[in-house]
């Protein structure tokens, strides 16, 4: 599903290497959460998944494709079977509930028939059926992340990256972003999520990669935040 | 590509930016009226020269019994049918010359009239005040020196005109006004760029939410950038559309309302020239913009 070999990325004009050196797999139906403080270099991981960037040195290999190698034009093709989640939402303000996420399948190209049938089944997925014609400011935190979730879900993607879904919210609400998500994960799809959230990773008892000054510390199968906390 | 999700997203991003599309919609049509004129005026030359130079390139005029006090060339008197029958064998012996015409007073009268209608001054004149002349038309219009150096001084010639030196300079006046043309028009051009790569600009940033989620969930980047290069596109086209009624409404005030009534001598170019330069005009209205768009995006718009 994904593989890194001995990655290590560069940024031009910057001397200390954002990652190096990292070499990892991670399998089919993995729910892995990637922690490590600020500039550890998880935000440099998740764009080499998504190849917002790619890799200075080492191959990185996503849904068996090399990315390295990966012509410009094939992207979205290959981002199509990602979906991505962020800590901010990204929702279109002006737009309701149901054309967010419709919003998703619109700029791909899907039949307008298509649309009209999964996005309900989406929304009612992540707990949010009936809400369609709601514009996200209508929403609290819980909910439009839940928006978010649906949109990057909406395709049904091989894999999930979720970059600090429940940074903006309470523990209560993000306890419920983190049962879906793990719903998500138990219908075969891979989640990769970045996070700072001590408690859920201590909870979710799932792989955790830790990251520290761009190297790969730890890898620990059924993990816990940090042995320092 | 889905139609009318792609015009929804045009049309909000063209009224979003009005005042910049505006601004990007005169300079294109002015750009583009200054092209399509300069391109006009070149035509109208050529068309001139075509005339002119094909008419008569040098004229002899004759003394006439009236000239006989009034020019020092003529003070011999009039011409007379010997000194005619000399200059029209050795006119025509000279190799440069292609033909011969000879106009009588009559026809000079005749002709007069034609050109001046029903003047004053053209009822007041009579046949026999009008001037006897050869008209010389030469094999290549530049060697006219040679018949003015052979002919000007000699006894019954008043003078040795050679019309298309008159014709040159305006020639030249339309040829630099074409080129000035030409020259504002790269300016404005220039400016109509720039405002559409500013324009490309503003609307990329005030977009990249947008533009940012269609990357993510893997929209095509035709697909991002459509929207942007047709609002480039349908403001040059209409801008392109205003150059065209702009050309239009010229030939049909400025020239045949109003040149062609001042002056008679000159064919001015038809409609069918007007038309043909539209399409092209159109065309560089809807690709130039689209082309400043689209590299204008490669440096504004993440793919």
């Amino acid at each position: 599903m994904i593989r890194f070999d001995n990655v290590s990325k560069t940024y031009p004009k910057q001397t200390r290497p954002a990652l190096r050196d990292v070499s990892l797999e991670i399998e089919k139906g993995e729910f892995v959460f990637l922690v490590g403080s600020s500039g550890s270099g998880k935000s440099t991981f998740l764009r080499l998944l998504l190849r917002e960037e790619r890799a200075s040195h080492g191959a990185v290999h996503v849904l068996g494709k090399d990315l390295g190698r990966l012509s410009n034009w094939k992207v979205p093709q290959m981002r199509r079977q990602l979906g991505t989640v962020f800590q901010d939402f990204r929702l279109l303000p002006n737009k309701t509930v149901g054309e967010n996420v419709a919003f998703a399948l619109e700029v791909i190209g899907k039949p307008r028939g298509q649309i009209r049938k999964t996005v309900p089944e989406v929304l009612d997925l992540v707990g949010l059926g009936g809400k369609d014609d709601r514009m996200p400011g209508e929403l609290s935190g819980g909910e439009q992340q839940r928006v978010a979730i649906a949109r990057a879900f909406v395709n049904r993607p091989m894999l999930l990256i979720a970059d600090e879904p429940t940074g903006n919210l309470d523990p209560q609400t993000s306890v419920g972003i983190m049962k879906l998500l793990d719903r998500i994960n138990r219908t075969g799809t891979t989640v990769v999520m970045a996070t700072h959230d001590q408690q859920i990773v201590d909870q979710m008892r799932k792989r955790v990669i830790e990251l520290e000054k761009g190297r790969l510390v730890r890898d620990q199968s059924r993990g816990v935040y940090g042995y320092q906390h | 590509m889905r139609a009318q999700f792609v015009l929804s997203e045009i049309s909000v991003g063209l009224r979003r930016n009005l005042t910049m599309t505006f601004a990007v919609i005169i300079s294109v049509a002015l750009s583009l009226a200054l092209f399509g004129g300069s391109l006009l005026m070149r035509e109208q030359v050529s068309t001139m020269k075509g005339f002119w130079y094909d008419k008569v390139n040098v004229s002899i005029f004759l003394c006439n019994k009236n000239d006989a006090e009034s020019d020092p060339n003529c003070a011999k008197g009039a011409v007379t049918a010997d000194q005619k029958s000399e200059i029209k064998t050795d006119l025509e012996k000279m190799p440069v010359v292609d033909q011969v015409a000879f106009e009588t007073a009559d026809e000079a009268y005749k002709h007069y009239k034609e050109q001046f209608g029903d003047s004053p001054l053209a009822d007041s004149l009579t046949p026999d005040q009008m001037q006897e002349s050869f008209r010389v038309k030469l094999k290549d219009p530049e060697k006219y020196e040679v018949i003015k150096t052979a002919f000007s001084a000699r006894p019954g010639v008043q003078a040795v005109e050679d019309q298309s030196e008159v014709l040159d300079s305006l020639f030249n006046l339309l040829n630099v006004m074409s080129l000035a043309a030409l020259f504002l028009m790269a300016l404005m051009l220039l400016v109509a760029l720039m405002l559409i790569v500013n324009t490309v600009r503003v609307s990329a940033f005030s977009r990249r939410r947008e533009t940012g989620i269609m990357r993510l969930v893997g929209a095509s980047s035709f697909y991002i950038q459509m929207p942007f290069i047709m609002e480039a596109a349908i403001a040059g086209l209409i801008g392109g559309g205003l150059a065209c009624v702009l050309l239009v409404s010229g030939k049909y005030f400025v020239v045949n309302n109003w040149l062609a009534q001042q002056i008679s001598l000159i064919n001015f170019i038809g409609w069918d020239a007007v038309l043909t330069k539209l399409p092209l005009v159109l065309a560089v209205g809807l690709l130039m913009p689209a082309l400043a768009a689209f590299f204008a995006l490669r440096k504004y718009l993440k793919v």
